[in-house]
């Protein structure tokens, strides 16, 4: 079996596959195509193992064959295949139930060998192309370490050549500087030689010099003479003098005289030069300290003592120098206390001028980044708000696309219903605004009517007894004129008259009436009001009227609106001159608070209305 | 800028006289005083032979002429025109002659250095100075006229010995720790001593007029040193000039270096003003070509024009290349000049011969740098004003001042012929001293033809209202006033 396995390794995975497809596709439903298809395409292989197997068992050796099974499954542990046999005489029978839990058993090994085969494999693929990889790296690290070799024998040999060729140029330079000793001790040699020849003949030349002398100084020459016409005086004046001892001592004396003069006038020089340079560094002392006490007096809190003393020790020394003459002093004495001074002072001056650096330098830094923060600060503010910005415009476009695009469609009904009901709200709103104040109007009205019929009544009364009063005395007239003819066709025409003035008082009882109706009626009609309107003196029409109070109340809610936060502040003049007489009337009120603004325009809207024309 | 007629002269001989009255003039053997201011002859005195040398006394009364062939040595009085003086050296021979600053000895020094004679004008006497040392710059007076200094060489040692000139008592004697002394000088305030060694060897000593030494300088070791020395009118710097190009400035107080100036052929610092001589063949207008030629004296006829350029830098000046095989080699500052003032110093390098270098001694630094054309002859400083002239063997004199460059085209002595055949080439240039009475600088200069010889003077009287104008920045003003 083992033989078998490996021989027939890849053909024996792949039957087994088949078969373990075989199983799995038994198991599940048979109608999926996709197992018909290798079910087809596994009918060779199954083929093959049929004939393998015939090859194993036959019809003949079936129990042979299962007994070798058995014998083998035994061996490998398995169950036998065989019933526990109750008797021996018995032949032993084939347990199925065994066979079966057998075969899936062995079933499931092989799977279970499968799988390890698989994983076998792919790590042995993994591990062959590890293995690979390492081979190549292998081969690249052995060509590198050829090269590198290689390298290195030319390193080596560059190496040597270099170290031969230095030795060379030492030896060359050795020898150069051998030369060079060669030479110098060659010029050397050359230059005693020539000194000890010029010497030699030089000493000749002195000898033929000093023989030529002889020759000539010594034997008198005649020739030798000055020929003059007469001596002259000498350039100073004075006579000639003789040549003494005297002379000598005289002229050492003016030697000496002349020297001293001149290190006179240098020392002279020299002390107006150190007088100068003195100012200049008394000078420069004082405006230091002119500089640095000012400077001084906050930073000498914060800095140690030690400097602090330093500089009340300054200004002592500049005090006491100051008050001590000091170029009187000798040198010596002052140089001390000045070189000190001025020592100390520069070191603070040095330190100081190193602070402000320090702080020139930090604020130029922290100028830097602050100017760097803001600026950063503002660059995201502003591209916040040009962002803003750009969303503002997007929407407005958006909007504007939607309105354009509802244009051109002829918008659907829904949202022009919709559009029109905000409309509608919005109209509402107003009429509702406008409602309360026709109210209030109304109830104004009211009030002037009843007031009106009120002393309509009280006239109509009056009349009634004016009318009884006339009538009595009518009564008594005509009582008293019935003796009179002609009385009685005035008395007609008096009648007459009063028909017609009850006529007149039915119509003004009749409009009167009229006037009443509205009371009761919603106001409705502008007719109708203007009609009722106008019956009232001296008031404009209510067509006129209402558009004034619209107008007003607009005005007024705008004023309102305005103002009340400017007039918040007490003592701020009014605004705008459209508002003047706003501002003026909505003052107090609005200075009490701006909440009382709203009914106050109410009662500003009378008086407008009254400065109306 | 006035010029004169040109005079004949020989042997270039030809001195102002110490007050600036005076112009005196050697042609032959014969001395030619004028009148600075109106160039008359004065004196005219004939001598036995001819004129050498000759010196104006420091009371500009005499004048001594030496003939050196013949060994003999003439005074003259100015006042006193009948007055003969005749000094024979006889067969010692007669290789220097000088006059003592009293203007009453005259020095005379035998051939061979063998002694030096001082005779007396005053009195008989005479007196002998031995062992002198032949070298460039043996005596040397102090400024006062009060002590002479004197080069000494005896046993193979150099010496230096103090002289009273009132006297001629010797004051100090001493030893110089030199090889080969080559030059002594007095500082102006006549206190300190210069020596300076041979060019073997760069040394510097300073002496105390007491004969102490007071310091010892050398830059370097083993190559050619000083070349040339001098010092500041203020006695306060010692410019030492030496073969390797630079000057090096000592100071009065310490006697150390304050700095040294190198003399780099290429100059780079843009604060530098490089002034560049530029000739120009003059335009061929149509009054050349008139004929008859015009008169020379309708005016000169400068063959060409020259002017300043002011040269953007860096600027490489020309250099020649030294032949080193050779004794006294063309390198190394050869020329040295503090201004009067001892502000400025002028300077040559030897090997950059064409140009001169003008340094500010206020702020130790390079100033202005001139190139010419052609090497420079000489060049002196006016002694009133920071002004120096420069003349290079051409025919032109060249001024500087801190304002600016000029060229001034010197007018031969070929004016009456044909323009071209006298060219005169100016070898020196003299300032002169004015004196006390504070007039105006001369310019004098020589011009050298092959076998005549002239001069030519500017009167100072003529040139008094003639500054160099600042305009003329850089510019030649190759025109005559």
């Amino acid at each position: 079996m083992g033989d078998w396995m490996t021989v027939t390794d890849p053909g024996l995975s792949s039957e087994s596959k088949t078969i373990s497809q075989h199983t799995s596709e038994t198991k599940m439903s048979p109608s999926s195509l996709y197992s018909q298809q290798v079910l087809c395409s596994s009918i060779p292989l199954s083929k093959n193992v049929h004939s393998f197997f015939s090859a194993f068992c036959t019809e003949d050796n079936i129990e042979q064959s299962i007994s070798y099974l058995d014998q083998e499954l035994t061996t490998f542990g398995f169950p036998s295949l065989y019933e526990e046999s109750k008797g021996k005489e018995t032949k032993r029978e084939l347990n199925i139930v065994a066979v079966l839990n057998c075969m899936n058993e062995l079933l499931v090994l092989q799977r279970k060998n499968l799988l390890a085969q698989e994983n076998v494999e792919t790590q042995n693929l993994k591990l062959g192309s590890d293995m690979d990889h390492l081979q190549s790296c292998y081969s690249k690290l052995k060509e590198q370490l050829e090269t590198s070799r290689r390298e290195m024998i030319g390193l080596q040999e560059r190496d040597r050549q270099l170290q031969c060729k230095n030795r060379n140029l030492h030896q060359l330079l050795k020898n150069e500087k051998d030369e060079v000793q060669k030479l110098q001790n060659i010029i050397a040699s050359r230059a005693t030689q020539y000194n000890h020849d010029m010497k030699r003949k030089e000493r000749e030349y002195n000898k033929l010099k000093e023989r030529l002398h002889q020759l000539v100084m010594n034997k008198k020459d005649k020739k030798i003479a000055m020929d003059i016409l007469n001596y002259v005086g000498r350039a100073d004046g004075k006579r000639g003098s003789w040549r003494t001892g005297k002379t000598e001592a005289r002229n050492e004396d003016e030697m000496y005289k002349i020297l001293l003069n001149d290190y006179e006038y240098r020392q002279k020089q020299i002390l107006m030069e150190n007088a100068e340079l003195k100012k200049v560094l008394q000078q420069m002392k004082k405006e230091m300290i002119s500089l640095l006490s000012p400077q001084k007096k906050k930073p000498r809190e914060r800095v140690d003592d030690s400097t602090g003393t330093v500089i009340s020790d300054v200004e002592e020394d500049a005090g006491e120098l100051s008050r001590e003459s000091m170029w009187d002093l000798s040198c010596e004495t002052v140089r001390e206390q000045l070189t000190n001074s001025i020592r100390k002072q520069w070191r603070i001056l040095k330190s100081h001028v190193e602070k402000l650096d320090n702080q020139v330098s930090k604020v130029h830094l922290e100028g830097f980044n602050d100017e760097d923060v803001i600026s950063r600060q503002d660059h995201e503010q502003e591209t916040e708000k040009l962002e803003l910005e750009i969303q503002q415009c997007k929407e407005m476009i958006k909007t504007q696309q939607q309105l354009l695009q509802q244009l051109a469609t002829a918008c659907d009904d829904d949202t022009t219903s919709l559009l029109r009901d905000c409309y509608l709200l919005e109209e509402k709103e107003r009429l509702k605004e406008e409602w309360s104040l026709f109210k209030e109007q109304k109830k104004n009205f009211e009030r002037e009517r009843r007031s009106f019929t009120e002393a309509a009544i009280r006239l109509g009364l009056e009349r009634k007894a004016f009318e009884e009063e006339r009538a009595s005395w009518l009564k008594q007239q005509f009582l008293n004129m019935t003796t009179f003819d002609h009385q009685n066709s005035e008395n007609v025409k008096l009648f007459s008259a009063f028909s017609g003035s009850s006529d007149q008082d039915n119509l003004t009882v009749h409009s009167r009436q009229l006037q009443k109706k509205p009371h009761s009626m919603s106001n409705g009609s502008p007719v109708c009001m203007s009609k009722l309107t106008k019956s009232l003196p001296a008031s404009p029409s209510t067509s006129d009227f209402c558009q004034t109070r619209s107008c007003v109340s607009e005005h007024s809610s705008i004023n309102v609106l305005n103002i009340t936060p400017e007039d918040i502040k007490p003592n701020q003049v009014g605004g705008e001159c459209t508002n003047q007489k706003w501002s003026v009337a909505s003052r107090p009120g609005s200075q009490e608070g701006c909440y009382s603004g709203c009914s106050l325009t109410y009662t500003n809207s009378h008086v407008e209305k009254d400065d109306l024309p | 800028m006035n010029f004169s007629e040109v005079f004949k002269l020989s042997g270039l001989l030809c001195k102002f006289s110490p007050d600036g009255k005076y112009l005196a003039s050697c042609v032959q053997y014969r001395l030619v005083v004028r009148d600075v201011n109106t160039l008359q002859i004065v004196q005219l005195y004939t001598c036995l032979d001819q004129i050498q040398h000759i010196e104006w006394s420091a009371d500009s009364l005499f004048i001594l002429c030496a003939m050196y062939k013949r060994g003999l040595v003439q005074v003259w009085s100015l006042e006193q025109p009948e007055w003969h003086c005749k000094i024979d050296e006889g067969s010692a021979g007669l290789v220097a002659s000088c006059w003592s600053p009293d203007g009453r000895h005259i020095l005379n020094t035998t051939e061979f250095h063998l002694r030096i004679t001082v005779w007396s004008l005053c009195t008989k006497s005479v007196s002998y100075i031995k062992y002198p040392k032949a070298c460039l710059q043996g005596t040397t007076f102090t400024r006062d006229g009060r002590y002479m200094a004197l080069a000494e060489r005896r046993d193979c040692k150099d010496y230096v010995s103090i002289f009273v000139c009132s006297d001629w008592q010797l004051l100090r004697h001493f030893d110089t720790d030199t090889q080969d002394l080559t030059g002594i000088e007095w500082a102006p305030n006549g206190c300190v001593l210069a020596v300076w060694d041979s060019c073997l060897e760069y040394k510097v000593l300073l002496y105390s007029l007491d004969g102490r030494l007071l310091s010892a300088y050398s830059a370097y070791e083993w190559s050619l040193g000083i070349k040339s020395v001098a010092w500041s009118p203020s006695s306060q710097f010692l410019a030492v000039g030496s073969y390797d190009g630079k000057v090096r400035i000592l100071n009065h107080v310490t006697w150390k270096m304050i700095t040294e100036f190198e003399h780099p052929a290429a100059i780079n610092n843009p604060k530098i003003v490089v002034y560049k001589e530029a000739e120009k063949s003059p335009q061929l207008g149509l009054g050349c070509l008139s004929f008859p030629p015009p008169r020379a004296g309708a005016g000169p006829l400068p063959t060409s024009e020259s002017k300043y350029e002011i040269a953007s830098v860096p600027v490489s000046l020309q250099t020649l290349k030294p032949v080193t095989d050779r004794a006294n080699p063309k390198i190394g500052i050869g020329m040295l000049a503090f201004s009067p003032d001892s502000y400025f110093l002028a300077t040559r390098n030897d090997n950059v011969p064409s140009a001169v270098w003008v340094w500010d001694i206020q702020k130790l630094r390079l100033f202005a740098v001139l190139e010419q054309l052609s090497p420079v002859r000489a060049f002196q400083w006016d002694p009133q004003q920071p002004r120096l002239a420069i003349c290079t063997g051409g025919s032109r004199v060249y001024l500087w001042s801190p304002a600016g460059c000029l060229s001034v085209q010197v007018p031969g002595e070929g004016e009456h012929s044909p323009a071209g055949t006298g060219t005169s080439a100016l070898l020196f240039v003299v300032w002169r001293h004015t004196g006390r009475t504070g007039e105006a600088p001369a310019i004098s200069s020589q011009g050298n033809c092959p076998q005549r010889l002239c001069v030519n003077l500017k009167a100072g009287a003529q040139c008094t209202g003639d500054p160099l104008p600042s305009a003329l920045q850089g510019r030649s003003s190759p025109s005559l006033t």
